[in-house]
């Protein structure tokens, strides 16, 4: 149990910047989700927490010890592999067992210790086999076993899911986050799949080339993108981010031709007829049902998911190419070509400065 | 069928042929073996088995061959024994720690090392062996062990071989032990020593009969008889003179000459296959 501190912490490779300088605070028991796009500097940042990157500048404090210069294994940290790395001669017992073997643990305690991770997990009747002979669900749950016996102060996390199918990764995702409660100890999380992300998170760090773009519970990564990154990374469909011009009067923005009001966002907008980009998720767009009608679309492609519908749409009269997606509910038939006018959430609206990518309101 | 069991016959008749072109001379040295010199030297030698089995082989193992001054054939096997395990087991280890040094450590001159070890690969023993030779006199190491295994020790075979098997270990299997707390030594023994066996046991396999079927190296390095090896000893034994040569004896060295490498095969042979064809990875 303990807390994790990152201070200004950056990482080179060579002449190469990768990390840019991240500062966190991870709160005793708290489980933080590392999201971003592949070769954003999730691994290495996790690497260097672990001790097998080293630190090009910044402090990592584990429990409030500076632990920069420290082995992995004076870091009291568990880390759980991607592809697992179990050690592929030894038996499920013996893999779990190993760390505790090293640390002089004897005999009957990690007896002890093992079988109640392996009844945690599930893992009694496989203690004698290889990994070899396991599923790769299963070797998951020994990769987790190995961590949880040591009883370590933080878990570290690089994509455990990733090599799963899909439906396994579902219920593993719950059993993970269960696990994590129950035991509660400090968690980083890495992952590229932003459900995992949201599902799991206390708080998430979304990272984008080596700088961490927000840091925040998920309903707030979602609510209140802090970047245009971040307000297309996180949400599926992805939010919609149109360019469009600060009204007159600051009244609201104008896309494609027609004024959308936003009373409520004036003091945020800059100058009138100043370019902003302006963001919608397809979510928080409805079909018009009455007179006022924000945006007309144009359908030109329909995806049907059962719960819902996806409509990807262009503006009337505007390019073709540029998407615009519109959730529906499953049961609104919608065909391509027809015209759509639709309303938008006003309490759901996002800005962007279209210079920094920045957050407006 | 009949077309398709025809051409099995055919296939079957090719390999025993060829097995008995293979295995015949061996065979017929067991048989010469086991009759007395009076009947191998009265031609021809006969096709089956005689009945000296048992005085030729105490003679040789327990009373001692004249012609390398009485030594006992069970000391050669002894001396032989010593220095092909001594030269298997000898170039395992280096050539493991080695490899282990090269492949899982940052040091300076880490490849210039390499590529030394490298280098030796294209100089045969031979073109080095009088300046070692002049260096196991000086040190006094002729006819003694020492001088007969030390010398054939390092090998750059072995340690590439390791290399490139260590090369394909999974660098999250090194690094989830260093968080389970293992240190360079407990990585060794636990994980790369256990993950590399069948590797070790093909090696041993090659080197055990390399180091057997030495020639050159205990020839130069043994004076007295008592320290010669059973290939050494073989030779000795022979002299240009028909009648001077005790051919019954000769036979039974060469059967016990090559005993020992077949049960080394044998026994070893599900691992060496293993170790030729698969890695537990
Ligand atoms: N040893 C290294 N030497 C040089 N560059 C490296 C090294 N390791 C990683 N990088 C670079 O650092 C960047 C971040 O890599 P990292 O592995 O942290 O990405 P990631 O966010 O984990 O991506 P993924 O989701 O694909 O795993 C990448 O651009 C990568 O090319
Ligand atoms: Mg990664």
């Amino acid at each position: 149990m303990a807390t994790i501190s990152l201070k200004d912490v950056r990482k080179d490779y060579g002449r190469n910047p990768v990390i840019h300088g991240i500062s966190l605070d991870v709160a005793n028991r708290e489980f933080i989700v590392i999201v971003g796009p592949s070769g954003c500097g999730k691994s290495t940042l996790l690497r260097m927490v672990a001790g097998l990157e080293e630190i090009t500048s910044g402090t990592i404090e584990i429990d409030e010890r500076v632990v920069n210069q420290l082995e992995p294994r004076e870091r009291d940290i568990a880390m759980v592999f991607q592809n697992y790395a179990l050690y592929p001669h030894m038996t499920v017992f013996e893999n779990m067992a190993y760390g505790l073997k090293i640390a002089g643990k004897n005999r009957t305690e990690i007896a002890e210790r093992v079988s109640s991770a392996a009844n945690m997990l599930e893992l009694g009747p496989y203690l004698t086999r290889k990994p070899r002979a396991l599923s790769g669900g299963q070797r998951q749950r020994v990769a987790m076993g190995r961590a949880l016996v040591r009883d370590p102060a933080a878990f570290l996390f690089d994509e455990p899911l990733s090599n799963l199918d899909a439906k396994l990764r579902v219920q593993m995702r719950l059993e993970i986050k269960a696990l994590q409660r129950e035991v509660g100890t400090t968690s980083l999380y890495v992952t590229h799949d932003q459900v995992e992300a949201m599902t799991l998170a206390d708080r998430l760090v979304v990272m984008n080339g080596g700088r961490a773009e927000q840091i925040d519970t998920p309903m707030n990564v979602y609510l209140k993108p802090a970047s245009v990154f971040v307000a297309s990374f996180i949400g599926s469909p992805a939010m919609n981010i149109i360019e469009a011009r600060v009204a007159a009067e600051s009244r609201g923005v104008v896309v494609a031709g027609r004024t959308i009001d936003l009373d409520h966002l004036r003091l945020h907008l800059p100058a009138v007829g100043a370019p902003v980009l302006f963001g919608i998720r397809p979510e928080h767009i409805a079909v018009s049902e009455t007179e006022k009608v924000d945006l007309l679309l144009t359908v030109s492609a329909v995806e049907t998911l059962g719960a819902d519908a996806l409509a990807h749409c262009y503006f009337e009269g505007g390019k073709k190419g540029r998407d615009f997606v519109v959730r529906l509910p499953g049961t609104r038939t919608v065909r391509v070509g027809e015209h759509l006018p639709v309303v938008l959430d006003r309490a759901a609206t996002h800005l962007f400065d279209p210079e920094s990518k920045k957050r407006l309101n | 069928m009949i077309a398709r069991a025809r051409s099995r016959l055919f296939a079957h008749l090719w390999l025993i042929l060829g097995l008995i072109v293979v295995a015949f001379p061996i065979y017929y040295v067991f048989v010469a073996s086991t009759h007395s010199l009076q009947t191998i030297l009265r031609p021809p030698l006969p096709l089956l088995p005689g009945d000296q089995f048992l005085a030729n082989y105490s003679e040789a193992l327990f009373g001692g061959v004249g012609r390398i001054g009485g030594v006992g054939v069970g000391t050669l096997l002894l001396n032989s024994t010593i220095v092909a395990l001594g030269i298997a087991i000898g170039k395992i280890i280096i050539s493991l720690m080695s490899a282990y040094a090269i492949v899982f450590f940052r040091f300076p001159l880490r490849m210039v090392f390499f590529w030394i070890i490298f280098i030796t690969l294209m100089l045969p023993v031979e073109v080095r062996i009088l300046p070692t030779y002049k260096v196991m006199v000086d040190l006094n190491l002729i006819d003694t062990y020492a001088g007969l295994i030390v010398p054939l020790i390092a090998s750059a075979t072995a340690t590439l071989l390791f290399r490139q098997f260590f090369m394909t270990i999974p660098n999250e299997l090194l690094e989830a032990a260093r968080i389970d707390g293992a240190g360079p030594w407990r990585f060794f023994k636990d994980i790369l020593l256990p993950l590399s066996a069948t590797n070790i046991a093909a090696l041993f396999v090659i080197l055990f009969i390399y180091g057997w079927t030495q020639y050159l190296w205990p020839l130069l390095m043994t004076n007295s008889n008592s320290m010669n090896t059973i290939v050494i000893a073989l030779r000795k034994m022979i002299s240009f003179a028909d009648a001077d040569t005790e051919w019954h004896l000769v036979m039974v060295t060469c059967i016990l000459a090559i005993a020992p490498p077949i049960l080394v095969v044998v026994l070893m042979q599900r691992w060496f296959v293993k170790g030729l064809v698969e890695s537990e990875k």
